[in-house]
């Protein structure tokens, strides 16, 4: 497809090649690394059952989210997303903050996934059993392969959208059928290993409490489905594609979460499950099939690869709308004259991942990128209450309705509640940490930085005064 | 030198590569135009009609 076509008059935006499927790949691809590391966290907090618990609870928030996100945004159909939603629905302060969660949370998943994806190289290379010329065994880094990832991504995604998303669907396709062929492999009378549930399950190790300490890594079986909305300013039909890629995702991920944990629960105990790095990798080794154990490590590999590129899709856009709008430097809002991307945002976040990724913890990394994510959830549920008493349903075009408002809305806030009192129950200092960084993060952008903000060009939706005012 | 250091050196240099094309390709790019044709995006619209709306929930009709 040709992308020197379009540049129409004296303006640059970006381009509009994408479609549903590629909707669904930005959403999936950036999650589905949850189904293949991270979510077993859970199990190491409060055992099976209360991991399959929290899995479900994690179902019930996301499909939420989804609901509430698909009906803002087939409206505010804006790179940036949740930022140009609270923009619009809420006040400049508010959308400065989503815009720092949007980044956050998904520069965060994307280092994460660069050190897992540096760690299997590594441990594949440790079972190549490798000597140096001594013969005493070889040390085997994964920083190279950590800043690879990044490198090659980052310049996947500056040159150009389409291209970018493509290579995500067809690797989170390839992902989600590992996933498939491994619970088919197991399960059923042709199974070739025999699951052990009754044997393994243990009841609830930790008590409820421990139900609610899953919640937070419960998320991850999720984390990032929203960020389907940031690809509004380059879908080519936002009202339909955006809502439907979306909820097709959300039930593509309740499927594979599903068939995860019960892959999983039925394979390994409680003890190893909980702190194994590569969950997946490790059930496909149990069965002692060769061929599924490599289309388990590729599936590994691709859902990390499709996740890091999604977050830079996403981040770079969070980052581009605030700088198009003077929230940030102007600078920030340039585009690609050639490849029509936000090619600044792009490189400017590059050395933030790199610096997370070689330097950060991966538990602590996750832990921000949750925290980011959750005050973005938090934020979503007040946002559609305030959205639908603005403008109620007739007063303004809707691609999509979601059902039964204000309840989700309302769920969403008690479970984001839950949730925040499992990361405290843990990350005591992190929350802690991040919320006082927000807050400072606010203060620079109320009492310096907004005063650089063209208020009047930032509002671009065409819609009546909202009710109230 | 064994394989698996081949491959760690490989990926420093495909790094490398991929890093300087991206700086070099931004300082071109930032020379050729100017930088207000560059920053000239604007917030998009929706351009396409209704799809979905379930009037049984009280949408737009």
């Amino acid at each position: 497809m040709s992308q020197a076509t379009t540049i129409h008059g004296e303006r640059i935006s970006l381009l509009r090649v994408l479609g549903p499927g590629h909707v669904w790949a930005l959403g999936v691809g950036i999650v589905l690394v949850g189904e293949f590391m991270g979510w077993n966290f859970s199990v190491g907090k409060g055992g099976m059952i209360a991991s399959l618990i929290a899995c479900w609870v994690a179902g019930l928030l996301y499909t939420c989210v989804a609901m509430i996100d698909s009906e803002v945004t087939s409206t505010v159909a804006a790179a940036g997303g949740q930022y140009a939603q609270a923009k619009h629905i809420v006040g400049p302060l508010m959308a400065f903050n989503v815009g720092l969660f949007l980044v956050f949370a998904y520069t965060m998943l994307e280092a994460a996934n660069a050190i897992t994806l540096g760690y299997l190289v590594q441990t594949v290379g440790g079972m190549a059993d490798i000597k140096g010329a001594d013969g005493a065994a070889l040390t085997l880094h994964d920083k190279p392969f950590i800043v690879l990832t990044i490198m090659f991504l980052a310049w996947l995604n500056y040159r150009g959208v389409f291209a970018t998303l493509t290579f995500n669907l067809v690797i989170t396709a390839i992902a989600f059928i590992s996933i498939l062929i491994l619970f088919f492999a197991v399960v059923g009378p042709w199974a070739i290993v025999e699951l052990k549930h009754a044997e393994l399950m243990t009841g609830l190790p930790y008590g409820w409490i421990g139900v609610v300490a899953a919640l937070h890594f419960g998320l991850w079986y999720y984390l990032g489905i929203e960020g389907t909305t940031q690809a509004a300013e380059e879908v080519r039909s936002p009202a339909r594609a955006l809502p439907l890629g979306t909820m097709l995702g959300m039930i593509t991920l309740l499927i594979a979460a599903t068939m995860t944990w019960y892959i999983c629960a039925g394979l390994m105990p409680w003890e190893y499950l909980g702190q194994a790095v590569t969950p997946m990798f490790d059930a496909a080794r149990l069965t002692d099939s060769v061929l599924l154990m490599v289309l388990l490590f590729i599936g590994t590999i691709f859902s990390t690869l499709a996740s890091a590129n999604g977050c830079i899709n996403d981040a770079s856009r969070a980052w581009f709308s605030m700088g198009r709008d003077r929230y940030l430097p102007q600078v920030f809002g340039a585009v690609h004259p050639r490849y029509r991307t936000p090619y600044r945002a792009i490189l400017f976040l590059v050395p933030v991942a790199l610096v997370f990724a070689y330097y950060a913890p991966l538990d602590q990394v996750i832990t921000f990128s949750i925290l980011s994510g959750l005050l973005g959830y938090t934020f979503m549920a007040f946002n559609v209450i305030l959205f639908r008493r603005k403008w109620p349903l007739g007063s303004i075009r809707r691609g999509y309705v979601h059902p039964f408002h204000p309840l989700p809305a309302l769920v969403l806030l008690v479970l984001c509640a839950a949730t925040y009192f499992a990361v405290f129950l843990g990350y005591g200092t992190q929350l802690v940490a991040m919320m006082v960084f927000f807050v400072v993060a606010s203060l620079w952008f109320a009492f310096h930085r907004y005063k650089y903000v063209r208020r009047g060009d930032q509002f671009t939706m065409n819609w009546p005064k909202p009710q109230g005012y | 030198m064994t394989s698996f250091e081949m491959l760690e050196y490989g990926a420093w240099g495909l790094s490398a590569l991929f890093g300087l094309w991206m700086l070099f390709d931004l300082l071109r790019t930032d020379r050729s135009y100017s930088e207000e044709l560059l920053t000239s995006s604007r917030e998009g619209e929706i351009e396409d009609a209704l799809v979905i709306d379930p009037t049984h929930q009280g949408g737009h009709r």
